[in-house]
């Protein structure tokens, strides 16, 4: 089957190959790059395991063919926090009890950074709403949202936190 | 009983009843988890399978030409190639068989006809769509009453002319004639008919496997998704004829399990076969439409319960007639003397003086079935019907069902309780759990509420659900699989700095074992748990155990985990007396230390005695500080609870919308209290699926209709209410932590309480049974056949 060449920045570098115009982007990352906190749960885009973030937009990798990431940004787990450290969803996961098996925790993380990214301050419900197209077998849900809720407002002090200082200052 | 439990350790310690953060979570919220499908060996084949579109056809060809044309293919299995190596059938836990892959005759839709092996995962798929099967479709039988008329067709000729029907077996418990005599002579005896659909645990990971077939070597590495991951050793070697010592299977992390990843697939089997031909490594992974058609499934009971009672609402007696469809094959992972599994504790809370319970296994044109759904041996179905049978019979008695559950209640001055049906129950408070429950959610002012609502038309309901659980299988005199007796394992080593690896033969798949475990050894032995490394999921280092299913890992493993730890403390103790120049009689053990009583400065610390076990030893002692327990429980853990549900369903649509859900849950002493709560947020969610979204069904030609998540429902975050959870604490007398299992509690104990609260809200329209899954669809029938309009 005849190839085509892309190149596509994922969690910062520039990754080119030549795939198969039928290779969906989440078997790009997972078996071309080797980048597996991305999972398949479904193939029909109701699970969210594999939520990615495509030029900072939520996208289900398994719905979406490689070819058409081709010269965007792509952004999985394993670039989240953008360095060694967790990012503030990470933490809130981890000290909210709100993963178990933790197959659908990468995805549900992506989600939720997307989420926080379109309203930092969103209403239990709204998060709900906001993960609804992600789901969670082992942990009911409560402590996902905790976790979420925890991370929003860690975000929300640290943004507010520069300002408070120039206003000391000043 | 108590409400609550207060850890003897430091949090630095981190011993039992601390909710330490997981040990195993920075690795998952990373995305640095090794599940299966991310394991990736050198030279590795993939594997897809060919499935039948027929539930029961007659195979006359199969052509692979086009599929080994195809670039990328390497090879295709099909059945005819098995039974010359005569892998074509292959044992059930159940002491059934099932294809592997089939010669003649396939038995239901989306059955395994033949593998293809490939490059990649992609020329696999293409190698497989290019497979000609050539069918001749059979009648299909999907209904088992069907299946039991004298003029069905038989499904299993293979079975021989003596068993020239579908009927698998008939089991039964508990005295019949005494049971008639009880309800002959009750003042009333109330019928239900309750069917518990097929259902489908649908982990988020699907099933998947490599085998790696080393023909130098003559060894096979079999990597996969399995709970049970010694059995698997010890089955793939009776199948296979490959000695045991020369096969390791390695877990990695699973995904998510629930009773799903027990049994053996014949994908499994396909791709060792697959290795074995090839010479090198072959991948399987299942798609989700794979497992949610071909995968083992839960329920299929259709139950007949009668329940006697008097006209002051006293429980006489229970009768219970049951059909169970187990598909084409009895797959089930019961334990072998329990076909039904422990259906038979279907008295549940209550003093009942008399039961008899029969069940008849039968064939049809479906997946094997008889899994378990997050629930330990069919005790989901149990509670279910003796749970809607008490609202029934409060309802007919004009009693309030808290009412008639706290008249019927075993008290806790009767523990341990002898049940009519055999079981005996170590302890329990029943009566505080609902009180409790009734307590936090408002109970009086709730009825209050409803009867406005009730007056002014609107449809509000409050349900109650107080299961009695059955878990840790067990004791082996009773319990078994395959003849294996169901103890469980760990294997404890003190390192000479004083951490600590201990491997057991349970297997997580999100328990959190890593944290739990090492949190009982650091109670036992002083360790911190942060210190204390748990392994399991290889069968190469870990002590032989049976598995994590049916909430035995506590009650089984935990206790071996306890005992092993005590007898380190017990070589600990004799190393410290040696150390103190004390005799060890004059040595106490507190807080990680064995010190001289009446001198608490003089002693020495687990980590001194750890060091000392490898350098300065009493003369004759054996080097090292490890132990091992195999260990064998003397009974079963009771854990129970009551839970309350309050529904509003809206009139316009039929949908049923959980305002409220209180679960107080005692399951003994607790290890995590952090991961007991997640445990049960998660069991209520999967009580909650059933109850209202979830169902497996067949049109009359065995097609099955909830193939996908699109038309399979899995509650999402917004039909997943905010869970309110407490508990009481009521130590099993038996268990060495006095420690019960919980995983499944709320799975078991959440449906009834759902539904309990549907028909309570349609009960004044004369509704008195609605079959799970309450669907709006259904629910609006229902309110249109009773003429309520909006």
């Amino acid at each position: 089957m005849s190839t085509q060449h892309i190149s596509v920045t994922v969690n910062g570098q520039v990754r080119e190959a030549d795939v198969e115009p039928r290779l969906l982007l989440v078997h790009f990352l997972r078996d071309v790059l080797g980048l597996t906190g991305t999972h398949v749960g479904c193939d029909t885009s109701n699970c969210g395991a594999c939520t990615v973030h495509v030029d900072g937009d939520s996208a289900k990798s398994c719905t979406m063919l490689a070819v058409q990431a081709d010269g965007r940004r792509v952004t999985t787990i394993e670039g989240l926090s953008g360095g060694p450290g967790l990012h503030p969803l990470q933490q809130g996961f981890w000290d909210q009890h709100g993963l178990q098996c933790g197959f659908c925790t990468p995805g549900m993380i992506m989600q939720a950074a997307w989420l926080l990214g379109r309203d930092p301050d969103p209403s239990e419900q709204e998060i709900r709403e906001g993960i609804a197209g992600n789901l969670c077998r082992c942990t009911g849900y409560v402590n996902i949202v905790k976790a979420i809720q925890q991370a929003a407002g860690e975000l929300q002090a640290a943004s507010e936190a520069p300002a408070e200082t120039a206003g000391a200052a000043s | 009983m108590s409400d609550a439990q207060t850890p003897t350790t430091t949090p630095e310690v981190s011993g039992m009843g601390h909710s330490m953060k997981r040990k195993e979570d920075p690795r998952f919220i990373r995305g640095q988890g090794e599940y299966i499908d991310d394991v990736v060996l050198p030279n590795m084949l993939w594997m897809d399978i060919v499935r039948s579109p027929y539930a029961h056809a007659k195979i006359n060809s199969i052509d692979a030409s086009e599929a080994l044309a195809t670039p990328g293919v390497v090879a295709v299995i099909t059945g005819k190639d098995l039974e010359a190596a005569g892998l074509h059938w292959m044992p059930t836990l159940a002491g059934d068989k099932q294809m592997v892959l089939p010669t003649d005759t396939v038995m239901y839709q989306a059955q395994e006809v033949a593998a293809v092996i490939a490059e990649s995962r992609y020329a696999a798929a293409d190698g497989a769509a290019a497979m000609y099967v050539d069918y001749d479709p059979l009648p299909v039988v999907v209904d088992p009453f069907k299946a039991l008329e004298p003029d069905a067709p038989v499904l299993r000729p293979d079975r021989g002319p003596e068993k020239a029907n579908n009927h698998i077996w008939h089991w039964e418990s508990g005295d019949k004639a005494a049971t008639d005599a009880a309800l002959a002579a009750s003042d009333r005896v109330i019928p239900l008919d309750v069917y518990i659909p097929r259902i489908h645990v649908a982990s988020i990971e699907t099933c998947g496997c490599i085998a790696d077939w080393d023909p130098v070597r003559e060894h096979l590495d079999f990597h996969v998704t399995s709970q049970a991951p010694h059995v698997y050793r010890t089955v793939i070697s009776l199948v296979s004829g490959i000695p045991e010592t020369k096969i390791r299977v390695k877990t990695h992390d699973i995904g998510g399990g629930f009773g799903g990843k027990v049994p053996v697939y014949p994908g499994y089997v396909i791709a060792i076969v697959a290795s074995l031909t090839t010479g090198r490594p072959v991948k399987w992974i299942e798609d989700r439409s794979e497992n949610l058609q071909a995968d083992s499934f839960a329920r299929d009971y259709h139950i007949h319960a009668e329940l006697g009672v008097t006209d002051d609402g006293k429980v006489t007696g229970l009768k219970v007639k049951t059909v169970a469809d187990h598909g084409y094959t009895d797959a089930a992972a019961d334990p072998s003397k329990f076909p039904a599994g422990l259906f038979n504790v279907i008295t549940g809370s209550y003093d009942m003086p008399q039961a008899f319970v029969e069940v008849d296994g039968v064939y049809t044109n479906k997946p094997p079935g008889g899994v378990a759904y997050r629930c330990s041996f069919r005790v989901t179905e149990a509670v279910h019907t003796i749970e809607r049978l008490v609202d029934v019979a409060a309802g007919e008695l004009g009693m309030d069902p808290a009412e008639f559950r706290f008249k019927n209640f075993i008290q806790p001055e009767q523990f341990p309780y002898h049940t009519a049906t055999g079981w005996d129950y170590d302890s329990g408070d029943y009566p505080a759990a609902l009180r409790k429950a009734m307590d936090i959610i408002g109970y009086a002012d709730l009825r209050r509420e409803q009867a406005e609502k009730r007056a002014r038309g609107e449809l509000m309901g409050i349900g109650i659900s107080s299961f009695t659980e059955i878990v840790g299988a067990g004791p082996s005199h009773t319990f078994d699989i395959i003849g294996i007796k169901m103890f469980d394992s760990c294997e404890i080593r003190v390192h000479p700095t004083g951490s600590a690896i201990a491997r057991l033969g349970v297997q997580s798949q999100g328990q959190g074992h890593e944290t739990t475990y090492a949190q009982i050894i650091a109670e036992e032995l002083g360790i911190p748990a942060k210190d204390i490394t748990i392994e399991e999921g290889d069968t190469d280092t870990a002590p032989y155990g049976l598995g994590t299913y049916a909430s035995r890992s506590t009650p089984v493993a935990g206790a071996a985990t306890a005992i092993a730890a005590r007898k380190i403390r017990e070589k600990a103790r004799l190393i410290a007396a040696h150390l103190l120049e004390a005799s060890p009689d004059d040595l106490e053990w507190t807080n990680g230390k064995w010190s001289v009583k009446g001198s608490p400065d003089r002693f020495k610390t687990i980590q001194e005695i750890a060091f000392a076990a490898y350098t300065n030893l009493p003369q004759g002692m054996e080097a090292g500080l490890e132990a091992t327990d195999y260990y064998d429980p003397p009974n079963l853990t009771f854990p129970f609870g009551s839970y309350i549900c309050v529904v509003d369903i809206d009139k316009g649509t039929g949908q049923v919308k959980v305002r409220r859900f209180v679960a107080v849950d005692d399951c003994g002493n607790i290890i995590n209290p952090m991961i007991v709560d997640g445990q049960i947020h998660g069991g209520l969610t999967m009580g909650l699926a059933p109850a209202l979204y979830e169902e497996i069904n067949y049109d009359d030609q065995g097609n099955n209709l909830a193939g996908t998540f699109m038309d399979y429902l899995l509650p999402t975050a917004i039909e997943t209410p905010s869970w309110e959870t407490d508990k009481t604490i009521t130590p099993s007398p038996h268990h060495p932590l006095g420690a019960k299992g919980v995983g499944e509690s709320a799975t078991v104990g959440a449906p009834p309480a759902i539904a309990n609260a549907v028909v309570d809200a349609l009960w004044h329209l004369g509704v008195r049974h609605v079959d799970i899954p309450m669907t709006p669809q259904k629910v609006w029938a229902i309110l249109q056949e009773k003429g309520v309009t909006t």
